[in-house]
């Protein structure tokens, strides 16, 4: 008695608004372009035909914060990059998350001193974290992937409280 | 010492007195303060050094009074010699007339000096930190700077550190 009994075979597919737009934000999330250190040349990696990002919807790096959903941060961040790093953060539209990649944007890495912040956590709010300094392309893959079963997890409740 | 560097030494140090020291070649001359601007002068106009390849500085705290060794390297691409003038300071108020006037490229090296000894350059055209955020406190490359900014988090003081570290807010 389901919906298909009414409407003849169509091909319709009965599932829920969360479902279905959680589907769409994981196959379509365009990451900003936004290299900062030697992780970036990982990051140009996993975009290239070898690795080929694009399997997961991710074959359009945004060259603008306005059009993209996803933040790679790729690289140690100098404390005076912070307030930058943080303009472009706010300048994304909602829905949007955050991948720490690689030691240095996670913790610091080994620049433990008074130029590099120890960790991006302090300026955002971080989603993954990917260890490695730095991570080969299946490891910032790996992230991604991880990132897309938190985010088909979501559900519809203010983003605040996310 | 190299025949070509003899003449210079002898120079300056007819007309400004003072020491010098020499290693593998390379001879350092210790001037005062306020006998940089006119040394400078002197070895562009009188023994073509045309270039300011680096200036730089040393902090030698605490073995060594007084504190800082500003060095002004200096290049004569037409005698393919080099020569370093060394300029000592006081930890207390270091201060330097500025080199901006003689070599144009001393002007941000001058402010990475600011920025990362405090030594403060009289005269400087725009005296404003250059590497460093306009707000942050101190001098980095001083040896008194607390070295390292944070502890590392381990298992056995994960939380610890966790409560205090600032996180950002969404």
């Amino acid at each position: 008695m389901g919906v298909e009994q009414k409407l003849g075979n169509m091909g319709v597919v009965t599932t829920t608004l969360e479902n279905v737009v959680n589907w769409g934000r994981t196959n379509a999330m365009w990451p900003m372009l936004f290299g900062l250190a030697c992780c970036a040349i990982e990051m140009m990696s996993a975009q290239s035909s070898s690795y080929d990002m694009s399997r997961f919807g991710m074959e359009l790096m945004r060259a603008s914060p306005r059009q993209s959903d996803l933040m790679i941060v790729a690289g140690r961040v100098s404390r005076k990059m912070a307030p930058v790093l943080r303009r472009l953060y706010d300048q994304m539209p909602e829905p949007k998350w955050v991948i720490a990649m690689g030691d240095c944007a996670s913790c610091g890495g080994v620049f433990n001193n008074y130029a590099i912040l120890q960790g991006v956590d302090e300026v955002v709010p971080v989603d993954v974290y990917v260890a490695g300094c730095p991570p080969r392309p299946e490891a910032l893959i790996h992230g991604v992937m991880t990132l897309y079963e938190k985010v088909k997890a979501d559900k519809f409740v203010p983003t605040q409280e996310k | 010492m190299e025949a070509k560097l003899e003449p210079i030494v002898k120079a300056l140090q007819a007309k400004f007195g003072g020491s010098f020291e020499e290693f593998r070649g390379e001879v350092h001359y210790f001037v005062q303060p306020a006998q940089i601007v006119e040394a400078l002068t002197l070895l562009r106009d009188q023994h073509q050094f045309e270039l300011l390849s680096a200036q730089t500085a040393v902090d030698y705290w605490p073995q060594t009074s007084p504190r800082f060794h500003v060095i002004y390297q200096l290049s004569s691409l037409a005698q393919n010699i080099t020569f370093q003038l060394r300029v000592p300071v006081n930890g207390d108020s270091p201060t330097v007339p500025t080199a901006a006037g003689v070599f144009d490229s001393a002007n941000w090296r001058e402010r990475e000096l600011l920025d990362m000894f405090g030594i403060q350059f009289e005269g400087h055209p725009d005296p404003r930190r250059i590497l460093m955020p306009e707000d942050s406190d101190g001098h980095p490359l001083r040896k008194d700077y607390p070295l390292g900014y944070e502890e590392p988090q381990f298992t056995f003081n994960f939380e610890d550190i966790d409560l205090r570290k600032p996180y950002a807010k969404e």
